[in-house]
């Protein structure tokens, strides 16, 4: 199982943030690699179950589920049901909380996955640093 | 019901901040608002259950009790006991993440309670603002990273003199004049930007300058890499701010030496081990009098690897304890690197050595350095098998460096008149304990600390002589697990720090 663990701090209130990152559908928004994404069926998009089925500037397509969303704890889980990335079981978690010194936020990206062991390094790196961590440095470039 | 939350970022890692915070009763050492505190009765500060006692610092008296710690999330759950103020049902979580961009710490408080009625809004500004706010604000000025927040580990103080005062930019720095000095000479060395992992260690040219007054300046053969230069690295160290060359011991030749230096010349082999800092280059100027002589018979990677760890050696061997015929110790780490000196010397001068490891795989390692007995630690009760290999009298003198998770089990292993030396504590400190319990065993308890010891030449050469003479009848034998170029400082780390070796590593330059 490999492991993929992101978080950097935005300066912007939590409720702002989130109020960005909670549109399941919403990520040509904010990411600098999504093309464009639409939600399958027509269905809302903080629909728990809706699937998200986007375009990626590179070409590729993804499709992912919504596990779970929650208003309380600004975080939501989603699966991955298809991608050019070659991994498995993969579950992902966006998290925002507030950093009430200074209003601002601490943001939090995490996933688990399988994949075979020789491209583990190679996959986590890439998850962590071209997708994770290139969203909240757009997300940080939005909020400045 | 009331719920409050209060959170900030701090400028250190995460697992630093948690080794402070999840000691139950730190509170007094980081909390403004917080005088003294003690655990009742004694017990673990980390188990749930424990009770904390203190006292504000506008004298109000609290007790709260620890109900949940989570090594996993970072976090601890507790709940007001007793407390002047109507804190009704008030449980808090302290929470850490890890902000991974930059190395710092998210660090969360939060709780909830009920206030009479017409009391909220004090109460909660109240806890908000005094003890969350302050507390936190507190955190950030601790671990701001300029300032030293506390270590662990086998103690090496910075030495009571001055550290050589060269200009920082005339060491330190990229290639650019090109000459600060006429004479200073230029030479590869790793520079810790700033605090952090491993890949923090950059290659970088320096300028070395040429020596002053009791000064010397060394070329390097060989580098040794300790637990130390990982410390200096993270931060939990304040022997090196960054910038700054890390590496604290070395074997090597004396290049040219400054006015007032009697008793080194230029083209002697030296060794040293001690701050300051600055050993991973492939060449130094410092204090003349931190240097050892080195005979012609013992090689420069032999010393650069076996210098430090053996003259703490001596330190525990030879003068905390003497250790002599028929006496039975008990090393903790015995296949480390200081556990696998004490080992084979303890064996030479004729103790019955038992040593603790943590896998079979370290087990046959300290078979070999000359244990009598080796106990897996997670396998055993060491404390069970040292009764047993005692025939209940227990050892004489045990040497421990884990500190908190070994200390109860140490002392109880002990006879009658027995003494733990306690020179560490990589498992973290070992926390308030009744000194009464010692007179079960009329045992004695001993914390040296090396700088003591080696903090000026009267006492180090002596050392150095018993150490060198020990390493020529093969009481002392340097194990060297790896060698690596100067320029892979980094992938030494990762090695230690993944307790990967066996024995020491050296870089050469």
């Amino acid at each position: 199982l490999a492991k993929v663990f992101v978080s950097s701090v935005v300066n912007a209130p939590a409720g702002q943030v989130w109020a960005l990152v909670r549109d399941f559908n919403g990520l040509p928004a904010w990411t600098p690699y999504v093309a464009e994404s639409r939600i399958e069926l027509g269905a809302p998009a903080d629909q728990v179950g809706c699937i998200r089925n986007f375009s990626l500037k590179d070409g590729g397509r993804i499709r992912e589920r919504l596990l779970a969303l929650s208003d309380y704890e600004f975080s939501m889980s989603y699966s991955m049901l298809e991608s050019p990335m070659g991994v498995e079981n993969y579950v992902a978690t966006l998290r925002v909380a507030p950093v009430t010194e200074g209003d601002r936020s601490y943001v939090e990206w995490t996933a688990d996955f399988d994949c075979p062991p020789q491209r583990e390094s190679e996959l986590v790196t890439h998850i962590g640093k071209n997708v994770f961590l290139a969203a909240f440095r757009t997300l940080q470039a939005r909020f400045a | 019901m009331i719920r409050l939350r209060r959170s900030t970022i701090v400028e250190a890692p995460a697992e630093l901040v948690w080794r402070v915070l999840r000691d139950f009763n730190s509170h007094d050492s980081w909390h403004p608002a917080v005088a003294e505190s003690r655990i009742e009765n004694s017990p673990p500060h980390d188990a749930p259950g424990a009770v904390r006692a203190f006292r504000l610092t506008d004298g109000a008296f609290l007790r709260e009790q620890l109900i949940a710690l989570s090594d996993r999330d970072m976090s601890l759950t507790y709940c007001i006991l007793e407390a002047p103020l109507p804190l009704m049902g008030y449980v808090a979580t302290l929470r850490l993440r890890p902000v991974t961009d930059g190395d710092r710490t998210f660090i969360q408080w939060e709780s909830q309670f009920d206030p009479p009625p017409g009391q909220a809004e004090a109460l909660s500004r109240l806890v908000a603002e005094d003890i969350y706010e302050a507390g936190l604000a507190a955190l950030q000025a601790r671990f701001d990273r300029r300032r030293r927040t506390p270590g662990s580990g086998v103690d090496v103080p910075a030495l009571p003199r001055p550290a050589v005062q060269v200009d920082r930019e005339a060491r330190i720095g990229e290639r650019s004049g090109g000459g600060a000095h006429p004479a200073a000479m230029e030479t590869e060395a790793i520079v810790v930007e700033h605090h952090g992992g491993p890949e923090v260690l950059a290659r970088r040219k320096i300028l070395v300058p040429p020596p002053g007054a009791g000064e010397v300046r060394l070329r390097h053969d060989a580098i040794g890499v300790n637990f130390i230069d990982v410390h200096c690295r993270t931060g939990e160290s304040d022997l090196l701010r960054p910038p700054a060359v890390p590496g604290m011991e070395a074997a090597g030749i004396v290049l040219d030496a400054g006015t007032g230096v009697t008793h080194l010349a230029a083209g002697d082999r030296v060794v040293y081990a001690c701050p300051p800092v600055g050993a991973y280059a492939a060449a130094r100027t410092m204090e003349a009098e931190l240097l050892v002589r080195l005979p012609a018979d013992i090689g420069a990677e032999t010393a650069a690897a076996i210098f430090l760890k053996g003259l703490l050696a001596d330190v525990l061997l030879n003068q905390v304890h003497r250790i002599g015929p028929g006496e039975s110790i008990l090393v903790h780490a015995a296949a480390g690197g200081v556990g696998l000196i004490l080992c084979r010397w303890a064996k030479a001068l004729g103790a019955n050595v038992i040593g603790t490891v943590s896998t079979e795989v370290k087990a046959d390692a300290a078979l070999r350095a000359g244990c009598d007995h080796v106990i897996v630690r997670r396998r055993h009760d060491f404390t069970a098998v040292v009764c047993d290999l005692t025939r209940g009298r227990g050892v004489d003198v045990v040497y421990d460096a884990f500190g908190r998770e070994t200390f109860d089990g140490s002392l109880a292993a002990l006879g009658f008149g027995g003494q733990l030396v306690s020179y560490g504590q990589t498992s973290g400190p070992v926390g308030e304990r009744d000194i009464g319990a010692l007179a079960a065993k009329s045992v004695t308890l001993s914390r040296p600390n090396f700088g003591h010891y080696s903090d000026t030449a009267e006492k180090l050469r002596p050392m150095a002589d018993r150490l060198f003479e020990a390493i020529r009848t093969g009481a002392v034998a340097p194990t060297i697990d790896t060698r690596l170029p100067l320029a892979e400082a980094a992938e030494g780390h990762r090695r230690l720090e993944a307790r990967e070796n066996i024995g020491a590593l050296i870089l050469i330059p």
